[in-house]
């Protein structure tokens, strides 16, 4: 148990281009050959990555002042609506936003073949956006209506603030009634047709790190193929699931808040997505490095597939009438065989989130840091962890006098 | 055993006639229909594959033509647009033919047009919507 390191030595290391760094796919096969001391003592950094789907993703925005001024009061990007209920010409722009007019499911399923994810990838990529905002009207800001067209280069700041993201685990997503369902795990066959799962397993930041030692308040990451960082813990952060004998959350568990400047990120690794009677939402890249501090840590981030098991949930049922129970649990190297038994039937599986990405994303990560251009940061503030004080509630639907609340 | 895929184009007048079963029935076709589609106005068209003996094929083109429906030749339809593809492999498990293949080995998504049938499958489930179709139609036959 000899090996202690310090994000100080580590950085050290990389300013002197001297860290060794390997993505958590290949230390999988170096803890193998030489063990988790050996490999301990070798290596510096392990970087991890992942890319799917992340629908609580959005952009605040500053479009700098017209002439008069206005106070916006409705924005919307290439017709889609952003939140403009905070300061004169800021606005956030969300990922799942859909179009005025949208035919949304009406002849369902529906297609969202745009949407504020959308807005957000042609940001990056430099596109031109048509700007439509209207307003009151004031002393201060006269200005009752605007209509223009901005690029990202224009405006004055861009800054991707995803309050959830990353999600440590998810379900398996199933359907066992007669019809297909069309929901945010992609399409569901009926009768057990497919088995639709979100992860990139072993490469998955929160997988590598499960109970939080390194990732935390502060810590740099790979956010968008720019360089962000750990803003909060993510909106139903939840260290209280069930861990196996590894510490790996059996479920949903913990999650990140993620900040960053959107003007230096690119559009292959911000991308929207359409999902079919669903709804728009934003593929995001996120990689971050785990500092191996110690044997314990080498010891997390040597996590294998077959380690990493979750639940098998029914969505016709089960996930929207929040019936509890589940059909049993699945490793993810059964999910990434392109086949599992559930009930005694063989179901092909549907992933959702790119592993291939997830790979690369470690990869160029790896890279950054080998050449001396990125370093670690050491969290400000943790985030909470297994043990501690967090309860997720359920939504209370209380009569109007504020009585009979009731929880599922 | 002969086998090809064509695009028909109807008017109408013929989208009112039963077609299909005077071409399984009169000319020992097999079928199947990959995509179609009416229009308000009834016109429409058909992406089907026919089998069966080249005499047969060969009359009941002949017959589809005589009727007054534009046969032609079907090819590349379905385009794999790799730039916006992210390789998240959904396409794969609803591919009935296999055309969308995963390497388990590296995850990596592959796309053989040979064995597509164009059923749309992947135009539906690709959130980037990477798979398009093109109807990318030869000389009349």
């Amino acid at each position: 148990m000899g090996v202690k390191r310090t994000y100080e030595e580590i950085n050290e290391k990389i300013r002197k281009g001297q860290a060794v760094v390997v993505t958590a796919e290949e230390v999988i096969g170096i803890v193998e050959e030489k063990g988790v001391e050996k490999a301990a003592q070798e290596i510096d950094v392990v970087t991890t990555g992942t890319f799917g789907p992340m629908c609580s993703s959005g952009v605040f925005l500053n479009f700098g002042h017209s002439n008069p001024r206005i106070k916006m009061q409705k924005v919307w990007l290439n017709g889609v609506e952003a939140y403009a209920g905070i300061a004169a010409v800021d606005a956030y722009l969300g990922a799942t936003q859909l179009p005025e007019n949208d035919p949304e499911n009406k002849v369902f399923p529906g297609r969202f073949s745009y949407g504020g994810g959308h807005v957000i990838h042609d940001l990056v990529a430099g596109k031109e956006i048509r700007l439509e905002a209207i307003s009151y009207g004031t002393d201060c800001y006269p200005r009752k209506k605007i209509d223009t067209v901005i690029t990202l280069k224009d405006i004055n700041e861009a800054i991707l603030f995803n309050p959830r993201n990353a999600y440590q685990n998810y379900n398996c997503a199933v359907n066992l009634s007669d019809r297909t369902l069309y929901t945010y795990m992609g399409i569901l066959k009926p009768r057990l047709g497919n088995a639709s799962y979100s992860t990139s397993g072993q490469l998955s930041p929160l997988f590598n790190d499960p109970y939080y030692r390194t990732i935390g308040v502060g810590t740099r990451i790979f956010l968008g193929g720019g360089v962000g960082y750990v803003a909060w813990h993510g909106t139903q952060h939840n260290p209280n699931v069930p861990r196996n004998e590894l510490g790996i959350p059996m479920g949903g568990a913990g999650t990140l808040a993620v900040i960053g400047d959107l003007k230096q990120m690119k559009p292959e690794w911000l991308v929207g997505a359409s999902l079919l009677g669903y709804g728009a939402s934003l593929i995001v890249g996120i990689g971050i490095p785990i500092p191996i501090l110690d044997v314990e840590m080498m010891r997390f981030v040597s996590v294998k597939d077959e380690d990493i098991v979750c639940p098998i949930v029914d969505y016709s049922e089960g996930y929207p009438y929040c019936k509890p129970g589940n059909l049993g649990y699945v490793n993810f190297k059964e999910l990434k065989s392109g086949q599992i038994t559930i009930e005694g039937k063989k179901v092909t599986t549907t992933p959702l989130s790119s592993y291939p990405k997830a790979r690369q994303i470690a990869e160029i990560l790896k890279e950054w840091i080998k050449n001396g251009q990125f370093e670690l940061t050491a969290p400000v503030l943790k985030l909470p962890s297994a043990g501690d004080p967090v309860v997720i509630n359920s939504l209370p639907e209380r009569d109007v006098n504020g009585r009979n609340g009731r929880r599922w | 055993m002969y086998k090809s895929r064509v695009v028909c184009f109807f008017s109408e007048a013929q989208s009112e006639q039963p077609i299909i079963y005077r071409l399984v029935k009169d000319y020992n076709l097999v079928i199947n229909i990959l995509k179609a589609d009416i229009n308000p106005r009834k016109e429409g068209y058909l992406v089907v594959e026919l089998s069966g003996n080249r005499e047969d094929y060969d009359s009941g083109i002949g017959f589809l033509k005589d009727l007054g429906v534009r046969v032609e030749p079907l090819s590349q339809t379905v385009v794999w647009q790799e730039e916006n593809c992210v390789q998240c492999g959904a396409c794969a498990s609803f591919c009935p033919t296999g055309a969308l293949a995963i390497d388990r080995s590296t995850m990596e998504i592959s796309f053989d047009n040979s064995k597509c049938v164009v059923c749309g499958m992947c135009l539906d489930c690709c959130p980037t919507r990477a798979m398009t179709v093109h109807f990318n139609i030869g000389a009349p036959l």
